[in-house]
């Protein structure tokens, strides 16, 4: 396996990946690097990849309206940064900025995509791996939806 | 309401009367900890006698005219001259506590309730998870942590708040954020460029958090429905239901078992909790209008 390959079996994300998954994502991917404050992707842009967070944290940042940018959730190196590229019209729903300097795997949606077209066994272990990651997140949305700790200060 | 007889026989009436008295207390310090919450340090006004209690356990406060309210215990059990209480600005008694100047007396009864069992946390890994004001109640136990620190094994503390902005004890949290034996981690929910810290909710720290499930207690505070979504995640990490304690805030009136109002199922909060197991009341977390 060659040295991406390795590093994208090696992330949380992909832990188990069977070595023929293995190899077809590595062929999508791409080592990336974000300095501290630098925007990985902003609202309304084409969602052409996701990306594998190695080190450095990450910040989703979404417009308030009137006030200014707000951070809804933080991602640690381990985590998957970017859901859009697997939902039509495939345009980011916010921005992704580096908290710190951010080194990850981006993995090319195009390239992604057309793979699990081809391979449906493919596409369905991404989608039982999306699937929980995606789930997690809509439970934490809920919650914060709720405000549940009360009152402002 | 008529007092429930259930609890009635296990007070007897000159016990009830001296339970109901409250001794007096100077207010010594007073400070800001987010726009509508204030922690006091209380001296005794009447003698010179300390005050001891359990972390976890709560007292009745009384603004001598407007009223009285249950409040947790926030300070350090080992200093007994003082008691420490941190108050929400949420009703027309708590309120007045903005009022109150270094100086002036406030009724205290107490202590009261089923504290943190910090006994049974001992050789074990502990999990301290708070949100919100729900710090409060857990500070006391902390301060036992850290008094005892060669008692436990790993001990980490996890915090969620509403925005940084609604973070309580904040200088202190930095203070415990440098202790090197043991793991703090704080998230808002949501926060302005200005904050580097976690954002998000706090399950996620509970679930990537590093214990042994076969010997750990988590001491649990805040939110209803914030403790039922963490005593999941932990419950799906392994950890036993009924090594996970939690504390509840109810309507306590009388504090002693006997007015009824604070009970939840067969429980009454002000004596058999605030501080109880989940596996008792996890069914009854889930009941609406509880």
């Amino acid at each position: 396996m060659d040295g991406l390959g390795r590093i994208v079996a090696e992330h949380p994300f992909f832990a188990g990946l069977d070595l023929p998954f293995r190899e077809l994502i590595a062929g999508c991917a791409k080592n990336v690097r974000f300095e501290a404050g630098d925007y990985i992707f902003r609202e309304g842009a084409d969602a052409n990849a996701f990306y594998l967070l190695r080190d450095g944290r990450a910040a989703l940042e979404i417009s308030s309206g009137e006030g200014p940018m707000v951070t809804f959730q933080t991602l640690d190196p381990g985590q998957i940064l970017g859901a859009s590229w697997l939902v039509p019209p495939y345009k980011w729903d916010f921005d992704a900025r580096a908290i710190d300097r951010v080194r990850a795997i981006s993995l090319d949606a195009v390239c992604l995509r057309t793979k699990c077209e081809e391979n449906h066994d493919l596409g369905w272990d991404l989608m039982k791996r999306f699937v929980p990651e995606l789930s997690a997140r809509m439970q934490a949305a809920r919650l914060q939806l709720l405000d549940i700790y009360g009152r402002k200060s | 309401m008529d007092a429930n007889p259930n609890a009635a026989t296990a007070v007897s009436s000159a016990a009830m009367a001296d339970a109901m008295l409250p001794r007096r207390f100077h207010v010594a310090r007073k400070r800001n900890e987010t726009a509508d919450t204030l922690t006091f340090d209380l001296a005794p006004a009447d003698t010179s006698d300390g005050f001891s209690f359990a972390p976890g356990q709560f007292n009745m406060l009384y603004l001598f005219g407007l009223g009285e309210v249950p409040i947790s215990i926030s300070g350090d059990a080992e200093q007994t001259d003082r008691l420490v209480h941190t108050v929400r600005l949420v009703g027309s008694v708590t309120d007045g506590f903005a009022d109150l100047k270094r100086g002036d007396t406030i009724g205290v009864r107490g202590p009261y309730g089923a504290g943190w069992p910090m006994d049974e946390c001992n050789g074990g890994d502990v999990l301290v998870i708070a949100g919100g004001l729900g710090l409060a109640p857990l500070r006391p136990a902390m301060y036992h942590l850290f008094n005892h620190r060669d008692h436990y094994r790993r001990v980490s503390i996890l915090y969620g708040a509403r925005s940084p902005a609604d973070i309580v004890y904040h200088d202190e949290i930095q203070r415990w954020r440098q202790q090197l034996d043991i793991n703090v981690e704080v998230t808002v929910d949501h926060a302005d460029l200005r904050w580097h810290g976690n954002v998000g909710v706090i399950t996620p720290l509970v679930a990537k958090a590093e214990f042994d499930p076969a010997n750990t207690t988590a001491l649990v505070c805040g939110p209803g429905i914030m403790m039922r979504f963490v005593a999941a995640t932990l419950e799906r990490r392994g950890l036993a239901s009924d090594r996970i304690y939690v504390s509840l805030e109810r309507n306590m009136r009388c504090a002693i078992a006997h007015c009824g109002h604070c009970q939840l199922g067969p429980h009454f909060v002000c004596k058999d909790g605030p501080v109880l197991s989940h596996d008792r009341v996890r069914d009854i977390l889930q009941i609406a209008q509880v």
